[in-house]
Parts: C-alpha cells; structure tokens; sequence
C-alpha cells in the first residue's frame, strides 16, 4: 500500500499545497505509484484515490492524458525517441527505424524479453542534441542525446546486464 | 553580443553553484527589493524595462503583474518551465546551468505579487533536471535565501516543484494552472483570468521561465541599462534556438531584433553541405512557415518586425530548413504534432487537427487527389479563429502557410 | 435606465436583459435561437463546443475622452470583433449589437456542424435519441448537408459500454460536450464519470467502484445532446416519436417531482399502453428538470404482473376471486357489523381524493380514519410550514437550513440536490444527526448527538436563541450556540425535520422545537421560511391538513378494534407484532395493489389502481397540491381508491362521490383552509417557465418534458393567513438507555419496499440487506464484516449479515428500512452471533 509505504514522501507532496486542495498532489502521487508498480494499476487509482479524499475517476481519468503515465504493463524500461520535426530534419526517424530493426520490433512496441518499449514521441526540447531520446524507468526520466544506433543498442545491452545482474 | 545576461554560465564557470552565483552578484537583487522596495517599486522598474512575456505571447510582463486584483490573499506565483514547443530548448539549458538566476527571478516576481507561495512546473520529462532544482532550492532554504524573515523582514517565500507528465497544451497557462490543480491539463475560459482567478481561484501571476531570468539584471541594473538591449518596443536580450539543417544548432543568446540571417549564416554557421536555405519556422511548429527570401533573412527577430513578413516570433525557436525539405512532409509533422497534443476540448481543434492530420498523412501516402490539397486549406482556415485557446489557431498556421508558399511541394504527391 | 438591466441588439431587435446574462440566454428571451450543444442553461459555461457562435459587436469608444464614438450623422459607431464570439461564454453589455444571422456567423457554425459530424456515426436510424436529438436538429439546420470527410478515416469506437449498472455509453456517438460531466461535478457532486485520454480521443470514462453510480444519472441521458448516454430502462426500448405522454406526480417520497410518463401500444400487453420510460417534466418550483434515478426506474411496480386484478373474499379460510358486487356486500356487512370500532389505516401514496373518500366513509360509520405511519408534526407544518411562493433554488447567501434527523440524500434526493445547490449559492446549512450523511460535508455546522436525541439537540438550538423566559438557556457546547446564532440571523430560515431514531412522540417533540425556533427567530408565513416535514411518501402532508392523524400506539388500538380498512399501507408486513394483532379476528378490508401480507390476512381485499392508471392529487412536502393524470387503462377490474370508498359507502348507504375525481378535490377544497379555491381547473394551469425545455429547441434544455399539465399550487400555512399560532410546548420524552444495542431504523433510497422490487434494473443497486455496526461495536459482539447475527425484536427472531462503517455511532447499529427486518421505532435489541 502506497498510504504506508510512502507515507513521508507522500507527506511532503501533501505540504506543498494549501490543505483544503490535496488534489494537487495527484500527479506526484501517481508517479510514486507508477515507479512503485510499474505502472498506473487499477488498485493505486483506488488508493490515490482514498488518500486524497477523492472519486476515483478523479484519479484514473488523468493517466489517458498524460502521456508519461502508463496504465498497461509494459517495458520496464521505455526509450521515447523524438521524433518530431526538428529532430527529423536531423535524422531521427531513420534513427529510429534502425534501432527498431535491430531490436526486431515496430516502433511502439515491446521487446521479446518484456525489458524494453521503444516508442517515437513529440518534441522533448534536446532539438539540437538529435538524435535524441528519454529512457523513462522506474526511478525516472533520463536523456540521452547526440546518440547513434550503436550507442543506443549499447545502452540497451547495459540495461539487460543491468537487470540479470539483480 | 559580448556578455550572456542569461546564458550567464557560458561567461562564468560553475554558476550552478550557489556560492559562484553569489560572488557575482547573485541574490543581491532580490535582497535589494525585500529590503528597499516595495512591491509597487519592483512592478514600476519592470515595467519601465520595457520586458515582454518571453512564452510566446509577447506581452508586458509588469502590466500583466498589475492586473492581480487587489487585496486578494493568498496570491501565488507560478513559473512555466513546460517547455515543449518543437524547436525550444533554451529553458533546459538555464535550468541545467544557471539555475539560481532563474530561482532569484521567481522570487523576485512572488514578492513583487505579494505572493508567498510560487510553484514552478516543469514538463514531466526535465525530471532529472526538476529533482536537481529541488536540491537547490533546498540549499536556498540553508542560505536562508527561502523561508520565514526573509533578510530580517517579514517576507516569507515558499518555492515548490511540480512536474507535468507529458502534455504541451500544459504550456498554455490556464491549462497548466489546470493541471497544477490535478486535473486534466485543458484551458479555462477566460475570463477569468489568472490574475484575478489562477491557481486555487486565487489571483496569480503565471510567467514564462525565460521572462523570470531576465528579473535578476533588470532589478540590478536597472530598466534604463536593459532598454539600451533590443529594440525599441522589444526590449533586452533573447536565447534563440536555431535547429534544424544548420551548422551549429544550439541557443544563442542575442538581443531582440538581431537578423534571421545574422542568426543562421554567422552565429549557426550556414546551411550544411552547401545546400540552400528553404524555409525557416521562426516559433517551432506555431506559427507560419516563412520562405527564405532575402526580406525575410534580413527581417530582424523582434515582436514587430516578424509578424511584418507574415509571421510570429513566438518562442524564438528557429528550425532551418534546406531545399531538400519536402515542405508537404513537415505539414505533415507539425499536424501529427498537433493532433496528437490538442486536449480535445473545443470542437474546431479536437476535429480540425485529427482532420488535418488524416489529410496530409493520405498526401503524403500518396492516396491523394488534386482536390484535396483545397479541402486541407479550407479545414484549416474552418478552425480559424473559432477556438477556445491557441493551440488550434497554431496547428493551422504551418497548413495555411505551407500551402500558400510551397504548393508545388503538394502537387508532386498527387497522382494521376 | 436602471443600472442592473443592459441594452442590446440582436439580430435588429432591442432586447433589456440583467446585467451579467450571456448573449445566449438574452437571446433566447426574446426568441432568438442561438444553437448549442455544451451550454446548458442551468450550468456554467464551458465554451467548449463552439457552436454558439456569433458575431459581436460593441460601440467604439473614442480612445482619447472615453465617449462613445459617433459617425456624422450621429450613429454610434459599432465595431464588430474580428473573432467570431461563443454566445454562451460572453456577457452582453450596453449597446452591444449581436448577429446570430450574419454570413461569417452561420458559416462558422456550419463549419462547426461539419467538424462534429466528421466523428460521429451516421446510425440515426437505429439510435433511442433519433426523433428528439439536438445534434440531428441542428445539422439539418446549420450543416453543410454534405461531408468532406472520408468515412474510411473515421474513428470507431465502443458502442454499448456500461459506464455503470443503468447508464450506457456510446463512444462513437458522444460530441465532448461535457454536459454530463459538469452535471456529475457542478450539480450533484457525484464526479463519478470523467474525461479521459485526450485529443480526438478524448472520452468518457469512470474508474468508480461501481461505475457510473449516482442518484441523479438518468439525468444525464436527458440533457446529452445526442444518443451517447442512454438508460438501461429505455435503450432499444422505443422511438420517440411512438410515445404518447401523460402527465403525473412522482410517488416516491414527499418532493412531489413532476413527472411525464411516456407510453406506447405494445403488442406484448395486447395492444394496451405500457409506460416506456419516466422523464422530468418542468417545475422550477419543485424539482426544475431534474428527477432522481428512484423517480425514473422503480417505476415497473405501478404495472407489476402480480398486480390484485379482482377482488378477493374469503370463503372457507381461503381468499378467492369474486366479482365487485359481492366482494363490496361483504365488506359492507362486516364493517357495519363492527358498529363504531372500525379503525382505518390509510397510508401516504393515497391521494387527497382516496382520503376525503376514505374519510368519510369512517366517519359515516362512526369509527376512526387514521394516517399509517410512525412519524408526527404535520399539524406544526400546516401552521409554520414554508410560505408561499417558497423555492428552493432561490435560497441563497444570507439564507440558512436546518436539516435534523434526516439523510436527504437517501429520503429526498431532489430536496438535497437543492439543498446542495443553495450552499452552493452561499446558503448557510446546519446539519444534526446522530451519524455522518452525505450533507454533513456542505454544511457550516455539523452537530452530531447521541441517539435518539434529535430532540435534545434541536432544543439547544431554540434555548441558544430563544427569549422565552420559561425555557431554560443553554448550557451546552459553543457549536450549538453558533449554528443557533447563524439560524437565527438569516435573512430566511428552512427548517427539514425527519424521523430518523425517533419515535411517534419524538419527531412530535422535534416537529415542536422546530416550529418553535422559526417562531421564535421570526421565519415564519413568508416565502422561503417555515417547516418542512421530511414524510416517507408522497401525501403524508396532505392526509395531516385533510384532519387526519396516526395513531401513537397502533397495536393498543388494533386490539381494541373489530374492523379494519387498510387502505394502501401493509401493517403486517412492516412490523410481525401489528400483523399479530390482526390476525386475532379482527374482520380486515384491504384497497392494495398487490396481496401483501395484510392482504393476504384480510377477509376482504379491493384491488385498486396504480397512480399511473388514474388521476388524483398529492400535497407535497413544501405543501405544493399537484395534479396527476392517468397514462395507462386501468388493469383488470382494479379501480381507484377513491371510488372504492364510495362504492363501499353506497353499501352503507352513505353518499360519496363515486364519479368524478375533480368533484371530490373540490368539495374538500372549499371548506379545507388553504385549500380553498383550488380545483382540478386551477391545478391544470401552468405558466412559461425558464429554461424553456421539450420544444423545438430541446438542444436548450434537454429532453425534459414542458409543463402544460398544472405547476400545482403552493398553499399558505395557518401564520400566512393570519390564523393563530398553537404550539404548545411539552418536554421530550425521556430516552431510555440500556446496555444493549439501540437498533435505529434508516431510509434508504433503494430499499426492498414493493416499490422498488419490480424493477428489475434496479436490482444491482438495491441497497445490502444488513446490519451495519460499528467496527468497534462489532469486536465486542465478536462478529466480523459478512457474519450472520441474530437479532431477538419483539420477541421474534431475525438473522442478518454484518456490515460495518466507522461512522455508525457506538452502541447504534442500523437497519434499513423494507429490508425484512420488522421495525418501525428505534428499539433496544439483542445483537449475538448467529448459531
């Protein structure tokens, strides 16, 4: 349960807002729940939800909207490629086309082994950096910029060593 | 130009530091105001400076702090670090290296609003850059640069984080305020309006996170200084970013009013492998395309002079683009852009766009006829002027213009 | 030129509406149709939709001396905006003109109607909404007539989600406009559905457990301004073109909404009409255009297949079928026989008509008519009852309410909608009970005290602002003290009293401190101030002003009796210790819809009408005398209540009017004060009421039906006209406490009353039969949340589950009422885990 688990951090968001408006904090608790869970289960909308005081659906209609919170079991790790227009005029689409290729994937889907989705995504503000991506874990949201397809297939190999090693 | 106001960290090594910040002049300002000023002086000196909302919108940051209505308590200050426009990425570089300039700008707002509470909402994906801020402003609370009796008065300032989690029409200030709140980041009607009814129905002030950094130099230097920077009606310094088929991508900061042409031949280095510039984006993907004439490469990058040759300036996000560009194809990413960032709330945008987006996308398959290059026009120019925020009169703007001065690129898609 | 009234033009015509009124509504004064789809006139503006565009312009001023500019020939000057502007987003202003009718006005509404359309599926043909359906309206209004959208880029969808157990949602159907979910959020607080997802793909979703679940959301079918939401009940059910309609009176609980029940000719009831669904029909002084869900689907029990389609009599032990003429000879016989004992029971759904009837038959006989029920104070209601001209909705800042013993939101879901939506307006509200209800998070003052002492409680609130001498000042705690001051200082002062853990003499009690305090405080014969009872029917208030009254002890007085003519009511049923009494020879005659379990004890039993087969009138709980009228043929021989009366009297050989309804409601009306010249004709009348709903512009409103059938009338109280004042005052009597479990009966919305039962869609809903304890409470029992109990009342045995809430009050369990348990009053009972 978030509620117990969490119960610190979920204090400190709380104090940032007047006490009268805990709705606030829906965000940054579904975040907590989604690095918690992997993603944003049905369960942790119910919990959110009774932490704040709110309806449910108050909860679970904003993860559709947001596009960093997922409600489906996906990779565990998801590397967001930019590829909008200025990332495109610099190669990103081809970029993300072989990475794809090699991992034996479309772009939006999952690899084999359930570790990795590599999805193309709009503008992450690294226009100048291209190509470029975000790899969103369970920690986080990193960036990766000025790559190539060996170093990103290297960083995925790094993620799979990573994950056998635990 | 010589000296970086807010690219400050490209003169000044280790300016993420509080301490380095400090030693050059760094706080000194927003000591100065708690101490010597009251609110009403801060709002004069800003809006002597001539400054403008550096969101897009251009409009005069210290009449829109004047606008809050009076007596109204609590008021809240919140900071737009939502920086998504395609083509933008000058915050990220100011909140990774110079980001107590920007921290002393929020400060310097809150406490000219009277506010006691700011919050600063960064898009979702700066998380690691937010949780780097978070740090400092903790290290500000050390400083006792944040808190209770501030400088020995009865100023009191809390700053908070929030993170977005992925959506652009965030960007918009109702929408972010919105979202601030918990709830799906749509646009509020207006009015009213923030100042009156932001964040919580109380009056705020929302400013853009480039608008923020330049308070610092102006309360230290004054408005007088800041004028002799820019032009006349677009005062101070701006950080273009200039992407896309140029030499050096990257931000530059230089005054309002500078040369397209200086911005791409000198400073980015010209058009790469001896190609020729085609068209130039001058707001991401908001706002017509211009062909690159010699007017337009000589036309400078101010709020007047931009809209003078048929287009915005925006976010001062500069994306190049080379004779190889199939002008049909970047119709076609600014719509899927647009269509896949419009909230769905107004009928014109949430129908217009996914129009839009199906229209360009058969053109570009190739499964168009002749008249379709029409009917894409007319549903762009159908959602013009008919939305609730901005965000539907952008996603027209690359169509209509695109159309207008390349159609030929259109053509090539049709078959027989 | 008053300061508060604002000049315009629209479309030429000079048009004076208040300041602050959006160019929509203004227009929609003067009879100018502006289309929309999200605006909806009893909500805020969400400018989403777009359709209401228009052309504004405003007289431009000279910049320089801030006057107004003129041309040559002294015109003002207007400048028209560059923009199109959403009529439903923009105020007008002085000297604005507006035109709905210009060029670039209905080509950008046309364009509008074509970005609708590109998403929605061409299934007018097949959808409930076909016939009665704004956007079909619309499109053939202001559309282009043809698309230049590609169907094979069109966006499919779900068609048929269940967004909860009565509402259905098709995806490809829905506009966006929101209107449901701003009623959800703005209007009932129930923000159980949403927008999901974004973009084109924005839709409605619930992430509720269990979905789509709120007293109000029938409503939202009928203000979605297409066949996205449709009901369980209706869906696929018929065209609305094939419906007849009939206007009637919500039977439910004593709001009194205004219903019309819509009817078709099936083949399935051989060609009969058969009511089709139940929708709000307008009165803004009752329930607007609203109706709860109970209103709208638990209406199956007026047509129940199981309904008493002839009389019955009993002959050797056994109840069998006969004709009227026999069936009235028998009861006749045995009633006479009984002399001046006969004892009637008349219960709250019977009409005013069925009780002057059902009267004076009683009195021909010398015996006693009396009101079945357990709660009293409808004498206090008929001298300090609401004023006329009372109107929830007009509550507001500077007003209070005081709601004691009572959970509207399960006993009167449209008087706490409204309640809601006075706070909403700035209304001050003071709750007392003795558990949290769904009011307590609106109100400025939530006062809890131990059952049963509602009494107690609301005597604090008198003695904390009363100058009478012979009561003694309060005492008790400062909360008391400041509602009472805040009662005391509105401008007007509603007063809801209930029966929630009291007894007979307790709401008495109640009902008398109440009326005291509005006395006291001066709220009193004006409109808005004054006493409302919160009855259990639909017609208690009207059985209390005709004369009538319950019988403190019932069962004292059943076994004194040698007759009994029950008349809508089911003693038996209700508590096994009256049915007890009954069954101890007294000769029985029952009018019922169905064999309840008094019936089924009686000797003779009349089979009566369902409201929906006859006409009548009902007096409200705000004392509002509203008319009903007969949709359906009346099934089998049944007949209505008030003729039975009548027929069993000319056996007697009293004479009562057998024939016309409207007689018998005017010869009561013109000797019963307040009443006095009301008729059926008066009734009838109605009046233009805004919003206008149901007419051709039914995008406006909704689908709610018009009121051409009768608004009703609302009478005065006894200290309106002037009558005296008689409230004497009498301590409340004392509560016993014992150490066991105080088993405090509560309404529920969804009970499992006869009323309910037959709707089958209701079924999912209905709420848990259980007892509800304390968590606390139940680990002294030592019982846990789904464990059976027995519970020893009135030396019967029952068993039930457990169920626990935090908020019960310890030492209390709850028991809804109708859910088998056979209890009327709060009563000290044994709670032990069952064998």
């Amino acid at each position: 349960m978030l509620a117990e688990k969490h119960q610190a951090e979920i204090d400190r968001i709380l104090s940032k807002f007047p006490a009268d408006q805990k709705r606030a904090a829906v965000l940054p608790l579904l975040y907590l729940a989604q690095h918690d869970y992997g993603y944003i289960t049905e369960d942790a909308i119910q919990e959110i939800a009774a932490i704040l005081e709110l309806d449910p659906t108050q909860v679970g209609s904003l993860t559709g909207f947001y596009t960093l919170l997922h409600d489906k079991p996906e990779g565990k790790y998801h590397i967001q490629i930019c590829t909008d227009m200025p990332c495109a005029l610099r190669g990103a689409e081809a970029f993300a086309k072989e990475v794809c290729e090699n991992l034996g994937i479309k772009l939006g889907e999952t690899t084999e082994d359930g570790l990795v989705t590599v999805e193309g995504v709009m503008c992450l503000a690294g226009c100048d950096k291209a190509p470029m991506f975000q790899l969103q874990d369970d920690q986080g949201i990193h960036y990766h910029e000025n790559q190539d397809v060996n170093s990103t297939l290297e960083l995925i190999e790094e993620l799979r060593r990573r994950e056998s090693d635990d | 130009m010589t000296e970086h106001i807010l690219l400050r960290h490209r003169d000044v090594d280790d300016i993420d530091r509080l301490d380095v910040y400090r030693k050059h002049g760094g706080y000194e300002a927003f000591e100065k105001v708690v101490k010597r000023q009251s609110p009403q002086q801060v709002i004069d000196e800003v809006k002597a400076s001539g400054l403008r909302g550096r969101g897009g919108a251009g409009f005069p940051t210290g009449v829109k702090w004047s606008f809050l209505t009076p007596d109204v308590f609590p008021r809240y200050v919140v900071a737009n670090a939502d920086e998504s426009e395609p083509g933008t990425f000058k915050d990220r570089e100011i909140l990774e290296h110079n980001p107590f300039q920007f921290l002393e700008g929020v400060a310097i707002c809150a406490y000219a609003a009277q506010a006691n509470v700011a919050y600063v909402y960064c898009r979702g994906e700066f998380w690691d850059l937010a949780h780097a801020l978070e740090a400092r402003i903790e290290e500000l609370y050390q400083a006792k640069l944040l808190g209770e009796k501030l400088f020995g008065t009865d100023y009191k300032l809390d700053i908070h984080i929030h993170l977005g989690a992925g959506a652009y029409i965030c960007g918009e200030e109702t929408a972010l305020l919105e979202s601030l709140e918990g709830k799906l980041g749509q646009p509020r009607l207006r009015p009213p309006f923030p100042a009156a009814a932001g964040l919580f129905a109380k009056p705020t002030v929302v400013n853009n996170f480039e608008t923020l950094t330049n308070l610092p130099p102006i309360i230290t230097r004054g408005a007088e200084w800041y004028r002799t920077i820019g032009t006349e009606k677009s005062p101070g310094p701006k950080v273009f970013s200039l992407s896309g088929h140029v030499e050096r991508p990257g931000n530059y900061e230089l005054p309002l009013g500078t040369s397209f042409r200086e911005l791409i031949f000198e400073h980015g280095g010209g058009i790469p492998g001896g190609r020729k510039i085609k068209g130039i984006m001058p707001a991401g993907a908001s706002a017509p395309l211009l062909p690159a004439t010699d007017e337009v490469l000589d036309t400078g990058m101010d709020y007047e002079s931009v809209p003078e040759v048929g287009s915005q300036l925006g976010s001062a996000s500069i994306i190049v683009m080379d004779d190889s560009v199939d002008i049909s194809w970047m119709v076609y990413k600014t719509s899927s852009f647009f269509k896949h960032e419009s909230c769905g709330k107004c009928t014109p945008c949430r129908e217009g766009t996914y129009w839009m987006y199906h229209v360009t996308k058969r053109i570009q398959e190739g499964n168009a006829s002749a008249e379709d290059i029409d009917l894409l026009d007319s549903v762009a120019r159908g959602i013009q002027g008919k939305c609730l925020c901005a965000l539907g009169e952008f996603a027209l703007m690359p169509v209509i213009s695109g159309i207008e001065h390349f159609r030929a690129d259109f053509q090539t898609h049709i078959g027989d | 030129m008053s300061n508060s009234q604002v000049n315009l033009k629209i479309d030429g015509l000079d048009v004076t509406v208040p300041k602050g009124t959006l160019i929509v509504d203004a227009a929609k004064r003067v009879g100018i149709d502006i289309p929309v789809f999200c605006y909806h006139p009893k909500m805020e503006p969400a400018g989403m939709c777009r359709m209401c565009l228009v052309d504004v312009g405003t007289p431009r001023k000279d910049r320089a001396t801030g006057e107004i500019a003129k041309d040559d020939d002294g015109n003002v000057i207007i400048d028209f905006h560059s923009k199109l502007e959403t009529a439903c987003t923009s105020p007008v202003s002085e000297g604005m003109e507006d035109s709905v009718c210009s060029d670039k006005a209905s080509a950008g509404r046309k364009q509008i109607v074509e970005y609708l359309l590109t998403s929605h599926p061409l299934d007018c043909p097949i959808c409930d909404k076909g016939g009665e359906c704004p956007l079909q309206n619309l499109t053939m209004k202001h559309g282009p007539g043809k698309s230049r959208f590609l169907y094979s880029e069109k966006k499919h969808l779900a068609k048929h989600v269940p967004l909860g157990d009565l509402i259905f949602l098709d995806r490809e159907r829905c506009i966006q406009c929101g209107r449901c979910v701003r009623f959800q959020e703005q209007m009932v607080d129930d923000p159980v559905i949403g927008f999901g997802d974004r973009g084109r793909g924005l839709e409605i979703v619930t992430f509720s457990e269990p979905g789509f679940d709120s007293y109000f959301s029938g409503n939202t079918t009928d203000i979605c301004p297409v066949g996205a939401l449709t009901t369980k009940d209706f869906r696929f059910g018929a065209r609305p073109w094939e419906l007849h309609a009939a206007a009637s009176i919500c039977t439910h609980c004593p709001v009194g909404c205004n219903i019309t029940l819509n009817t078709r000719r099936e083949a399935s009831a051989d060609g009969q009409e058969v009511i089709k669904r139940v929708m709000p029909r307008q009165n803004e002084a009752v329930n607007e255009i609203w109706i709860c869900d109970k209103g709208r689907f638990a209406h199956h029990f007026a047509t129940y297949p199981e309904r008493l389609m002839k009389p019955l009599v009993r002959l050797e032990g056994e109840l069998v079928e006969t004709d009227w003429d026999t069936a009235l000879k028998k009861a006749a016989e045995g009633l006479k026989a009984a002399g001046e004992n006969v004892l009637g029971l008349a219960g709250s759904r019977a009409s005013n008509e069925d009780l002057v009837n059902f009267k004076q038959l009683l009195d021909g006989l010398g015996g006693t008519a009396s009101i079945y029920g357990s709660m009293a104070g409808g004498d206090y209601v008929g001298q300090v009852g609401v004023g006329s001209g009372t109107n929830l909705s007009t509550l507001g800042e500077g007003d209070a309410l005081l709601v004691v013993a009572s959970d509207l939101h399960e006993e009167a879901p449209i008087w706490w909608q409204g309640v809601l939506a006075a706070v909403k307006r700035g209304a001050t509200l003071v709750v007392a009970n003795g558990r949290p209800t769904r009011l307590d998070g609106y109100a400025a003052h939530a006062l809890r005290y131990q059952y049963p002492a509602a009494v107690e409680a609301a005597l604090g609130l008198l003695q904390a602002v009363s100058k009478d001498k012979k009561l003694k000042p309060y005492e008790g705690d400062g909360a008391i003290k400041t509602a009472a001051q805040v009662l005391a200082d509105a401008e007007n002062l509603m007063v809801f009293y209930g029966r929630e853990g009291l007894t007979f003499e307790g709401t008495d009690a109640l009902a008398r401190v109440c009326a005291r305090l509005l006395v006291e405080t001066q709220h009193t014969g004006r409109a808005n101030n004054g006493l409302v009872a919160v009855w259990a029917g639909p017609n208690t208030q009207g059985a209390w002003d005709l004369g009538l009254r319950p019988d403190p002890d019932l069962r004292k007085r059943l076994e004194g009796a040698r007759a009994l003519l029950v008349l809508a009511a089911d003693p038996a049923g209700d508590d096994a210790g009256l049915g007890d009494a009954i069954d101890k020879g007294i000769f029985t005659v029952v009018q019922e819809l169905y064999l309840t379990p008094t019936a089924r004890m009686a000797d003779v039993v009349l089979p009566a009408r369902s409201f929906v087969e006859r006409e009548g009138t009902f007096t409200s709980g705000l004392r509002r005398v509203q008319r009903f009228y007969p949709a359906v043929e009346g099934l089998g021989k049944a007949r209505p209540d008030w003729q039975i009366a009548a027929l069993l009297g000319a056996e007697l050989g009293l004479e009562i009017e057998a024939s016309r309804c409207g007689q018998v409601f005017a010869a009561y009306a013109a000797s019963a004060p307040g009443y006095s010249g009301l008729n059926f004709t008066k009734l009838a009348e109605s009046e233009k009421q805004w919003p206008p709903v149901g007419d051709s512009d039914l995008y406006f409103g909704g689908t709610a039906f018009k009121n051409h059938h009768g608004i009703g009338v609302q009478i005065s109280p006894a200290c309106e006209r002037g009558e005296g004042i008689d409230i004497d005052w009498i301590d409340p009597p004392a509560a016993s406490k014992t150490d066991g479990i105080l088993l405090v009966p509560v309404d529920q919305l969804y009970d499992h009353a006869m009323t309910i039962r037959p709707s089958q869609v209701l079924e999912p809903r209905l709420a848990a039969a259980a007892i509800i304890l304390n968590p606390k409470d139940a680990e002294r029992l030592k019982v846990a949340a789904g464990d059976m109990v027995e519970i020893r009342l009135n030396g019967h045995v029952d068993e039930m589950p457990v169920l626990l809430e935090p908020g019960t009050p310890s030492g209390v369990a709850l028991v809804g009422r109708s859910q088998g348990l056979a209890i009327v009053d709060p009563l000290d009972v044994e709670v032990r885990p069952a064998s």
